[in-house]
């Protein structure tokens, strides 16, 4: 295939999708918390809808605002019903998001004819149409630069949820870690948790327009998990999801292009062939990662020591 | 049970067989793919004509009654199951099969399809999407138990990556000319409105099945969700059940596509089923109703989906069954929030009433007490008094006297004095009676300190009944005498009386 | 002297090693339950006492070693085996009455498919009254108090109907009624030639309670009837140097031998 520039700005993109996912996707998984960006990928849809309504345009502070609300939201209300219903936490969460997601539903299609936004697209996203969409252009060293609407987007949110978790690292640390420990500490682990869930809730929103909220849980979860099979140190398993997001997205992207010909189709979606793709490198990573990899742990070692227990030979078989 | 399936079934195929066919309206709005609308005016909101209200809700219209029992007897089966996979504590793991069952669908979709047919046989559909949604599932076990990545991650990964992949698949399908992927598409949205005859008798088919295995395993079902150890002792053969469950889900998430569509179907299976899990403690029962919300859930949806405009029904049908659960919430009979926080209160006011009661009631004592065998007057007491024998402010203080004059237990109080009328006083001796029977009870038939005894009679005594007090009674017959209170066995401090008090 | 599998014993454990992620949790473990007895387990926590119990029962994979019931492999004998476990090993808030939990250990007799009839309810009263909780039959289980809920989990296992019991902490965290209730039902088991085999924690009971102990911590370090092998200095063994403890257990075995 010929690399053309179009191709750039999809896979620069992508990356950006998958890089500002990976931040707050790590504590996500460290929490234990992976369904609940699932749940809040689904839950913004609301958000989405009333924001659309209200501003008519894409992309607008109103929806961002919105859909952190819903992040809230869900993670409150999931809460709650648990709480107060008991609930099983698992089925507090998909009923509420459900709900979420149905009334978003609901809204877009009313709105239909008044917005023009494809419920489709708002579910798995249209990645490969990024270059037609652009926002600016820009002059340098002679080449002009289309730059993708959505581009611009994502590097805002990605800037911002780098600037919370910098300025916050030690405090999120703790709170993924040791919840109790850090309000003893004075770090309000409530206020943490509720930040984490807003910042799922905007990058979400972000996405959606290139790779739609439901690829978002693929991006939130798959490098972050992989990065855990890689190292024990919580920088470098940022580092490590960054890096193996953006493996993705190349790799999906270039998979997109030319898997479908081999099998005989015309083309595909991009978002798709990034979530296979991220699947891929994790099953290689939980195969040969180093120490933590199913392969290690089945070569190293295969005896089972017994500490030598010099008393222990006093125990006689009882008759 | 199994009767009452099969009578409804007999019944819905002699409603369809009554009927000639009608005229096949399209009122149901799809969730079109790819279709943009330019903008327009802006539309008001009309009330549909009335007869078309009626002849929804009476099922007049043949497609409309189609759709709308369908999705009834989705509701059912899915009430059923959902219930199941409620009690197991996997409703995430739900969610992540259903989104793992789109990838097996749409390769059996391409296999039949290139094989010459449709491309829609549901049975073929089926056996895709149990494949890939119980390998999914196989997959999330593998991951977690052998590796330091959790089942939450698990189930986020496998959720996504198998989507992913589906997706991608349906959109090779889509994007490939003459390929009929129409049918798919509708299939995975759910576009219910053009159900023929042979659809619903398949659809219901498979529900009815799936409702028989859930009612024919239900204590099978039930010892694997509640003591999964225990049964393996037993021999039940838990892994298999497991399976079978999960191959349920699948079931239900195939057969309910065309209702709700794929990302909505979890909330057909769990909404129900915690609606149900309010109104009682019953297993069976708690079946039985989240097969009726279920059924509930699906024939608001429908039916509020064909009557109006622009109402894909699968997210309608959600929304109802949402509305169901948080009314149940709030008004379940059994465990709802308003019946909890109302009994918390009456636990309240018991309380109060009873430490006022017998406050009241110490401090005559102390004053008037003159020997074991006579009993005591009824005289007031100082308010001084009452107020610095327990820990409470004025203002509790002086909403438990109010409540006691309505209750005729307190004849009257002022800012000095309290009196208790006879009926108050008859309770309050009764109260302080069970109180003291206890507290020697705790003495000398437990190792609790006398120091205790206080804080912990309390509170016992609050759950005791009328037999419980019986019962001590004859256990100490040897040591009370019957006419008389005996005294506590700890002293309580009062406060100084204060200067010049006039005797009542 | 090794150990032979005959088969009037209700347990026989040869060789047998228990490991959690390549780390042994019990090794070596070799051991004859003899017919008849009242059997404690005893060791401080994490000596692997439950590990043992359900290594027993084929509820955990073993790295080594063979185990027999009456001297043939546990899955041929689950009907002769009753097990009581850790109270804490389910969720209390499921929607059944104390008799539908009991009614469970007779599901064998129930049969696959099939549903459970008024007889096995009725059975299932029966048990509940050998443990003195008939009257709570029909009441939801997370409204019963912990020995209350204690109390079912022992009803089930009796519904079995076994002649060897595995109980598992039985008496963890029970009011004093319940203990003795508990105690009087070992007893009666006994007296009907069963043998019970007890995980216990309280060192002041063992002499009191069990005529056969098993001292366990991570590996046997003795086995035997409760006056031979209950002595300080098998428990300095078991339990290792804290004094506290060896206080207590000193007392406990004066108060035992008291009893004798």
């Amino acid at each position: 295939m010929t690399w053309m520039p179009a191709d750039t700005s999809i896979v620069v993109v992508g990356s950006l999708c998958a890089v500002a996912c990976a931040l707050p996707g790590c504590f996500m998984v460290l929490r234990r918390m992976s369904m609940m960006g699932d749940a809040i990928s689904h839950a913004v849809l609301p958000g989405l809808a009333l924001g659309f309504l209200l501003t008519g345009s894409r992309a607008s502070l109103p929806m961002f605002m919105g859909a952190a609300v819903m992040g809230l939201l869900t993670a409150y209300f999931t809460q709650s019903i648990s709480k107060w219903g008991k609930v099983d936490r698992g089925a507090a969460m998909g009923i509420t998001f459900t709900t979420m997601f149905a009334l978003g539903l609901l809204l877009i299609v009313q709105a239909t004819d008044h917005v023009d936004i494809d419920p489709g697209c708002v579910l798995y996203g249209a990645l490969e149409l990024t270059p037609f969409n652009t926002f600016g252009v820009i002059e340098m060293a002679g080449y002009i630069i289309d730059i993708p609407h959505s581009a611009i987007v994502l590097s805002i949110v990605l800037c911002m949820n780098l600037g919370i978790i910098i300025l916050l690292f030690k405090e999120f640390k703790i709170s993924a870690y040791d919840p109790e420990l850090a309000t003893t500490l004075g770090i309000n682990a409530q206020l943490m948790h509720y930040l984490l869930m807003a910042m799922v809730a905007v990058t979400t929103v972000a996405a959606f327009e290139s790779v739609g909220s439901i690829i978002v849980i693929a991006m939130l979860v798959v490098p972050a998990a992989t990065a855990q099979l890689l190292t024990d140190n919580l920088k470098i398993m940022l580092v490590i999801s960054a890096v193996v997001g953006v493996l993705a997205a190349v790799m999906g992207h270039i998979s997109a292009i030319i898997v479908p010909p081999m099998l005989g189709f015309d083309g595909t979606s991009t978002s798709g062939m990034i979530a296979g793709s991220a699947g891929l490198l994790f099953m290689f990573v939980w195969l040969f990662a180093p120490r933590y990899g199913l392969v290690a742990k089945l070569f190293s070692s295969r005896k089972i020591e017994v500490p030598e227990m010099v008393a222990s030979r006093d125990s006689a078989c009882p008759k | 049970m199994k009767m009452f399936i099969r009578v409804l079934a007999l019944v819905l195929l002699v409603l369809i067989i009554s009927h000639p066919t009608a005229d096949a309206s399209q009122v149901h709005a799809e969730l079109a793919h790819g279709s943009q609308l330019a903008g327009g005016p802006v539309r008001s909101f009309e009330l549909p004509p009335w007869e078309d209200v009626q002849d929804v809700l009476m099922l007049r219209n043949y497609n409309t009654k189609l759709v709308v029992l369908s999705t009834m007897i989705l509701g059912v089966a899915s009430g059923f199951v959902g219930s199941f996979l409620l009690l197991r504590k996997r409703s995430l793991m739900g969610d992540a099969l259903s989104h793992a069952c789109l990838p097996g669908i749409v390769l059996l979709f391409i296999i039949m399809a290139s094989a010459g047919g449709s491309g829609k046989s549901l049975v073929g559909l089926l056996l895709g999407a149990s494949l890939t949604g119980i390998i999914g599932v196989g997959v999330v076990m593998l991951i977690s138990s052998t590796s330091r990545v959790k089942d939450d991650a698990a189930m986020g990964i496998v959720l996504s990556v198998f989507f992913g992949i589906g997706i991608a698949m349906m959109t090779m399908v889509q994007k490939t000319p003459g390929q009929s992927s129409a049918g798919l598409i509708d299939f995975i949205y759910g576009k219910a409105a053009s159900m023929v005859l042979q659809d619903f008798v398949l659809l219901s088919g498979v529900a009815v099945v799936i409702a028989a295995l859930c009612l024919l395993l239900m204590k099978e079902f039930a010892l694997l969700c509640f003591d999964q150890t225990f049964g393996k002792c037993i021999g039940l053969p838990v892994h298999l059940l497991d399976v079978l469950l999960m191959i349920l889900v699948a079931a239900v998430t195939v057969v309910g596509m065309q209702a709700v569509g794929l990302i909505l179907i979890i909330a057909y299976l769990v909404t129900p089923a915690a609606t149900a899990r309010f109104w009682t403690d019953n297993l069976r029962v708690m079946l039985l109703l989240s097969a009726l919300f279920g059924a509930m859930s699906g024939w608001l949806g429908a039916s509020l989906s064909a009557l109006l405009p622009r109402m894909p029904a699968g997210a309608v049908i959600v929304l109802m069954a949402a509305v169901l659960f948080i009314l149940s919430m709030l008004f379940g009979t059994s465990r709802g929030i308003l019946k909890r926080v109302i009994s918390h209160r009456q636990l309240k006011i018991k309380v109060g009433r009873q430490h006022m009661l017998r406050a009241v009631y110490e401090l005559i004592e102390l004053r008037y007490k003159t020997s074991a065998k006579l009993s005591l007057p009824n005289k007031s007491i100082h308010y001084a008094n009452l107020l610095s024998h327990r820990t409470w402010s004025a203002a509790s203080l002086s909403h438990l006297l109010r409540r006691g004059k309505r209750e005729d237990h307190i004849e009257k109080f002022d800012g000095m004095h309290v009196s208790l009328t006879e009926s108050g006083f008859g309770e309050a001796a009764r109260i302080t009676r069970n109180h003291r029977l206890w507290e020697i009870f705790l003495i000398t038939h437990a190792d609790i300190a006398p120091s205790h005894v206080d804080r912990d009679a309390d509170s016992v005594e609050h759950v005791l009944s009328p037999e419980m007090v019986r019962e001590l009674e004859s256990a100490l017959e040897a040591k009370i005498d019957t006419q008389v209170i005996p005294p506590s066995p700890h002293e309580f401090f009062v406060a100084d009386k204060p200067e010049g008090e006039k005797e009542l | 002297m090794e150990p032979s599998h005959s088969a009037s014993h209700p347990l026989a454990i040869h060789d047998l090693t228990v490991a959690y992620h390549r780390k042994p949790v019990i090794w070596d473990i070799d051991l004859d339950i003899p017919e008849g007895k009242l059997v404690g387990v005893i060791g401080p926590n994490g000596a692997g006492k439950s590990t043992l119990i359900k290594a027993c029962m084929d509820l955990i994979p073993r790295a080594s070693g063979e185990i027999s019931i009456y001297g043939k492999p546990y899955k041929k004998q689950r009907s002769l085996v009753g097990y009581v476990p850790q109270r804490e090993s389910v969720d209390w808030d499921f929607p059944v009455s104390a008799q539908d939990v009991v009614a469970m250990g007779l599901y064998r007799k129930v049969g696959w498919f099939k549903p459970v009839r008024k007889k096995h309810l009725d059975k299932a009263r029966e048990m509940l009254s050998h443990v003195g909780i008939e009257h709570l039959a029909e009441r939801q289980i997370s409204q019963l108090s912990g020995g209350q809920q204690q109390r079912v989990f022992l009803a089930r296992a009796l519904a079995q109907e076994a002649k060897f019991y595995m109980m598992d902490e039985p008496f963890a965290a029970v009011d004093a009624a319940t203990e003795r209730a508990i105690v009087s039902l070992l007893r009666e088991l006994k007296n009907q030639g069963k043998t019970c085999m007890v995980v216990h924690h309280d060192l002041a009971t063992v002499a009191k309670y069990f005529d056969w102990v098993v001292l366990l911590n991570m590996r046997i370090v003795d086995a035997g009837p409760t006056d031979l092998v209950f002595t300080e200095e098998n428990l300095r063994k078991t339990y290792g140097g804290k004094l506290s403890l060896l206080d207590e257990a000193a007392q406990a075995m004066r108060h035992g031998k008291s009893h004798k």
